[in-house]
């Protein structure tokens, strides 16, 4: 079984930001990153989901997923959030540390 | 093999290399025709670097200047220590080398207080960048300071006391799930680079990244170094010398030996003993027994090669 931590206040005011006007409110969901490890690796959310990645390492990390989205250089505790509006298999990496994977399945 | 017309003496006339890494605890290493052996003494590691006139360069690796977290709340200051270390060496060494992570982020800020600190050894520093040097947005920081001259993402080659020395760059284009990358257009340029020279040539090939995998499950090698190891397979004496994780690692194969180094900043755990390859805490005491730099000491036309690991402090 997954854990999801609830979002917090400021995950709510992203996914309020890039939501588009249109799409169905989901549950937001939570991945973080500790040890150099995405948790949970793979993901399936509904459309419209906004995912937020934390980095909980004290080493800095990417969210890259090639011609779909990529983070900023997230530091320690640094957040990214991606709304998907299309179903579909994201798999993705970080960038500087590319044996780190992970997948968000959107249906 | 291209060896009929000077070949006949090529292997004696080997330029001999010693290495004697510099830093906060000590392995000391001598290579006897190729293959090497290890001394393990600090005294004998001063021993043989006092009796070795030649060409000495440094390596410094890993300062991550910037970096504040428990494993090294001072980063900077560790950094002005290996400096102060190096300025205190009884010969002067002819440059150095830094093989990546100068920054942890990429700031200017932390660019300028890594130059700061590094140019008070008043040594000509030959740089290649780890993958800490390319986050700031526009990845033009560590460019427009080190890049000049360069080719592709920041590699290079130049010579001295009689060594060919090439600066390679393993750490921009990752492709997921992969290692380090050096890339086609780079490994082109490597083999056109080597070709002509006389086998006799000492090599010495740096990168951040291991150019051999040292631990692929947590990213600690690079696809297609091999690629690159062919391209000096027939080379008398290959050195290779990396950084990235954080730890003394030495290898030999053939001719071709491989070396990590230290960092200045923070130590990283051995392959597999810990959760993750991230900044390891150690207590304050062990901390500069764990960080360091590295001394390399060329004689030429001697037959022995000796690589020497020697600690900051431990």
């Amino acid at each position: 079984m997954k854990t999801l931590t609830r979002r917090d206040f400021g995950v709510a005011m992203a996914a309020t930001i890039l939501l588009p006007a249109t799409a169905a409110r989901a549950d937001d969901m939570e991945v973080h990153i500790d040890n150099f490890v995405f948790q949970p690796a793979e993901l399936t959310v509904k459309v419209g989901t906004t995912v937020t990645w934390t980095n909980r390492d004290d080493i800095p990390h990417t969210v890259v997923s090639a011609g779909k989205f990529r983070s900023k250089t997230l530091d320690t505790d640094d957040k990214f959030s991606f709304t998907f509006t299309n179903a579909g298999d994201y798999k993705y990496f970080c960038s500087l540390h590319p044996h780190m994977t992970g997948m968000i399945k959107v249906e | 093999m291209s060896g009929h017309d000077h070949g006949e003496d090529g292997v004696s006339r080997r330029k001999v290399l010693e290495c004697m890494t510099w830093a906060g605890t000590g392995v000391l290493w001598t290579i006897t025709g190729g293959v090497p052996r290890s001394l393990g003494i600090i005294d004998s590691a001063q021993a043989a670097t006092a009796a070795a006139p030649g060409m000495t360069f440094l390596q410094i690796s890993d300062s991550h200047v910037g970096f504040d977290k428990p494993a090294n709340p001072n980063a900077l200051g560790t950094l002005e220590e290996a400096v102060a270390k190096i300025n205190a060496m009884p010969t002067k060494p002819s440059f150095m080398i830094h093989t990546g992570d100068i920054t942890h982020l990429s700031k200017a800020a932390e660019f300028d207080n890594a130059d700061r600190i590094i140019s008070q050894s008043k040594l000509d520093v030959h740089y290649v960048p780890g993958e800490h040097d390319f986050l700031d947005e526009d990845v033009k920081f560590y460019r427009e300071r080190y890049g000049r001259g360069t080719k592709g993402a920041g590699w290079y080659s130049f010579d001295a006391g009689g060594v060919h020395f090439i600066g390679l760059v393993n750490v921009v284009d990752l492709k997921a799930g992969g290692l380090g990358n050096l890339g086609a257009e780079q490994l082109a340029w490597l083999e056109d680079d080597l070709r002509g020279k006389s086998k006799s040539t000492p090599i010495v090939l740096f990168a951040h990244i291991p150019l051999w995998t040292v631990y692929p499950e947590w990213g600690w090698g690079t696809e297609d170094g091999g690629r690159a190891l062919e391209y000096v397979k027939g080379f008398g004496s290959v050195t290779v010398l990396n950084g990235h994780i954080h730890q003394v690692m030495q290898k030999v194969e053939g001719n071709v030996t491989f070396h990590t180094a230290r960092s200045t900043a923070f130590p990283q755990p051995a392959p597999g003993t810990a959760p993750s390859p991230g900044p390891m805490k150690v207590e304050d005491a062990r901390l500069r027994a764990m960080l360091g730099v590295a001394s390399v000491n060329f004689k030429q036309n001697e037959q022995r090669l000796a690589i020497i690991d020697t600690p900051l402090q431990g």
